[in-house]
């Protein structure tokens, strides 16, 4: 702190600030006022310098991810565009091939079916998900006892690391000696033969998802429980029944989150990979990822072309592609949700 | 009356029944790691499946450390992960601070491109990221791990965002009436005032980096390197009918986790705020 004694000079800088800004508030501005020169002050520059300073400390804070975001994001970007017009595979030189890249990958029997598994996930595991986790939030969002214990149990199967679950499920899995088989051998049901088999393989992932939507049904909780109790009571005193309160006053104020979810979901199921690559046996350097390749998704071929194959112009047509794909699918998920996303309860700022 | 007691009644004791069954069914898997983890494996491949058996095998626990080389892969963990928290606070603490606190023409617009690289997909530069990398010599060390952390994520960005919008302005105005540096205040206002989320971002940052398995897998050529996310695969791969030592293995992996979890929840939601109401 400094502290000052009238008629001492201050430093330039604080005198600075203290002008008026062209946004601030109007300290200081009335003893201008009374200056009999007030239009010959240098006040127009100081404001410009006061202004300059401002976007001198804003570039400097955001300088890092700028940095970031250029060399990191955007350069590799570029680069991995041109990298997809080339044969370039790391080690020797590359050669300019135009589309060819993106004519092979639309005839490559390995990637459309790598791409069959993923567009699963989208379709089965993604509204799956969605749907659990919500149901979860508004079961969580009941009066009831020891509510914060069973959120912790929900957020639970978040803090397995995702190799750990992966292993973890492999075991739980298991047909004869698994946990899954032995519960549903408590109703009498002959469990599946799960990861062994082609048609089992994707829903034993779909399962193993769904312990994990903690992540999901916490962010609809906390938009549940944003939800103005006084709307609530208008509808219930409007003679609205639970269904109808549901139906008309919850799911528009949750809507944005819906959205939200459901961007996410669809862009971590497109790019979908450790748990498919541990459980399916992709680091045993075996060519089938899961039975039959049931386990085959996009990224994990993308990662066998780029880093088993060094085929890095292929596979970087490929991630170009996938990019397209989900930037469609996000395109029609925005498109679509204008007519069903509220955002009146979220105040803008 | 009896009719209207039972009528509340009912609802209630059917919502316990379901939370109940299913923080059940999302406990057995936990439950079954541990009870696997400390039986002998002629135990595990048993039909009846045997859940409880006497005595603990916990020798399975220092089997299964000494088949990993666990100490240092715990050690290249935690080292990785501690480096990614601080780099994760200190920068986009830093930078949200520019897009929230400081009033200049470029932080909305910088602000919707924040949340357009949030939704960029990482896949699209995993494979140039690399070779940039590759060619920087930074290939089998830390750096490609580490240093983009000192850079900034989108995600922790916007949370640090929500979080500064929502202190009041009036303690910044103050500072800088008394002519505190925009650095100044960052530092001893904002920072000492933001323990929640801070809180918050160190827990996901952290529980990223410890379950991160794509970036070592294709940075950490050297097993020496390995972080046990490789290093349980690997085990995996070699030993995959010894399911008593993998659980041991997975337990002592996700155990950390588990106490930060328990340690960081308190501050944990009330750090995250996607809408920015103020008051």
């Amino acid at each position: 702190m400094i502290t000052r004694t009238p008629g001492t000079k201050r430093p330039p800088g604080s005198r600075a600030r203290r002008t008026p800004g062209p946004e601030t508030s109007s300290t200081g501005s009335t003893r201008d006022l009374g200056r009999p020169h007030f239009r010959r002050s240098p006040s127009p520059r100081r404001r410009l310098t006061l202004r300059r300073r401002r976007i001198l400390w804003g570039l400097l804070f955001v300088s890092p991810w700028l940095i970031g975001t250029l060399g990191l994001v955007l350069y590799p970007m570029a680069l991995s565009l041109y990298y997809s017009f080339t044969n370039y595979d790391i080690v020797g030189p590359s050669q300019f091939v135009g589309f060819s890249n993106y004519q092979l990958l639309l005839n490559d029997p390995e990637f459309r079916q790598a791409l069959g598994n993923t567009f699963y996930l989208v379709v089965v595991m993604v509204p799956l998900s969605l749907l659990a986790s919500l149901a979860y939030a508004l079961l969580l969002n009941l009066p009831v006892y020891g509510q914060r214990t069973f959120r912790t149990v929900l957020y639970l199967p978040q803090m397995v690391p995702t190799v750990a679950s992966a292993i973890l499920w492999i075991w739980v899995l298991n047909p004869k000696f698994g946990l899954v088989n032995t519960v549903l051998g408590w109703f009498h049901i002959l469990g599946p033969l799960w990861l062994s088999s082609i048609t089992w393989s994707k829903p034993a992932i779909v399962l193993m998802n769904i312990w994990g939507i903690g992540g999901a049904a916490i962010i609809f909780l906390a938009g549940l429980q944003g939800i103005s109790p006084a709307l609530v009571d208008a509808a219930r005193v409007d003679g609205a029944n639970l269904w109808h309160r549901f139906r008309h006053v919850t799911l528009p104020a949750l809507s944005p989150l819906i959205l939200f979810n459901a961007v996410i979901g669809i862009l971590a199921a497109m790019q979908y990979f450790t748990q498919a690559f541990v459980m399916g046996g992709g680091d045993t350097g075996d060519t089938s990822i899961g039975i039959g390749n049931s386990l085959q998704f996009a990224v994990v071929y993308l990662y066998e072309v780029a880093f088993a194959d060094l085929r890095v112009g292929y596979a970087s047509a490929m991630g170009w592609v996938l990019f397209m794909i989900m930037l469609i699918f996000v395109a029609v998920l925005l498109k679509v949700s204008i007519r069903w996303v509220h955002y009146e309860g979220w105040r803008q700022q | 009356m009896r009719r209207s007691t039972a009528r509340r009644v009912a609802p209630k004791t059917i919502t316990y029944l379901v939370l109940g069954t299913l923080s059940f069914l999302i406990l057995l898997p936990f439950a079954w790691m541990l009870l696997s983890s400390v039986k002998t494996n002629a135990q595990l491949f048993t039909i009846p499946v045997k859940w409880w058996v006497w005595p603990l095998h916990l020798d399975n626990y220092t089997q299964a450390l000494s088949l990993i080389p666990f100490w240092s892969q715990l050690g290249n963990t935690i080292f990785l992960s501690v480096s990614t928290v601080i780099g994760t606070v200190l920068s986009c603490s830093f930078v949200a601070y520019g897009l929230a606190r400081v009033d200049w023409p470029g932080r909305r617009p910088l602000f919707g491109l924040l949340i357009v690289t949030m939704l960029l997909p990482g896949i699209v530069t995993l494979v140039p990221t690399y070779v940039i990398f590759r060619d920087l010599g930074w290939v089998n060390t830390y750096l490609p791990l580490i240093v983009p952390t000192f850079l900034g994520t989108p995600f922790y960005i916007f949370l640090f965002r929500q979080f500064f919008l929502r202190v009041p302005e009036s303690i910044s105005e103050a500072a800088r009436i008394d002519g505190a540096s925009e650095l100044r205040i960052y530092a001893t206002i904002i920072l000492p005032v933001s323990r929640p989320v801070i809180a918050a971002v160190s827990v996901l940052a952290f529980v990223q980096a410890w379950t991160d398995y794509l970036g070592p897998l294709i940075y950490l050529n050297k097993p020496s390197q390995w972080t046990l996310s490789l290093g349980l695969t690997a085990f995996l791969s070699k030993y995959s009918v010894q399911w008593n030592y993998m659980m041991a293995a997975a337990v002592v992996f996700t155990l950390p986790l588990i106490i930060v979890f328990f340690v960081g929840n308190k501050h944990f939601l009330r750090g995250i705020s996607f809408n920015t109401d103020v008051g």
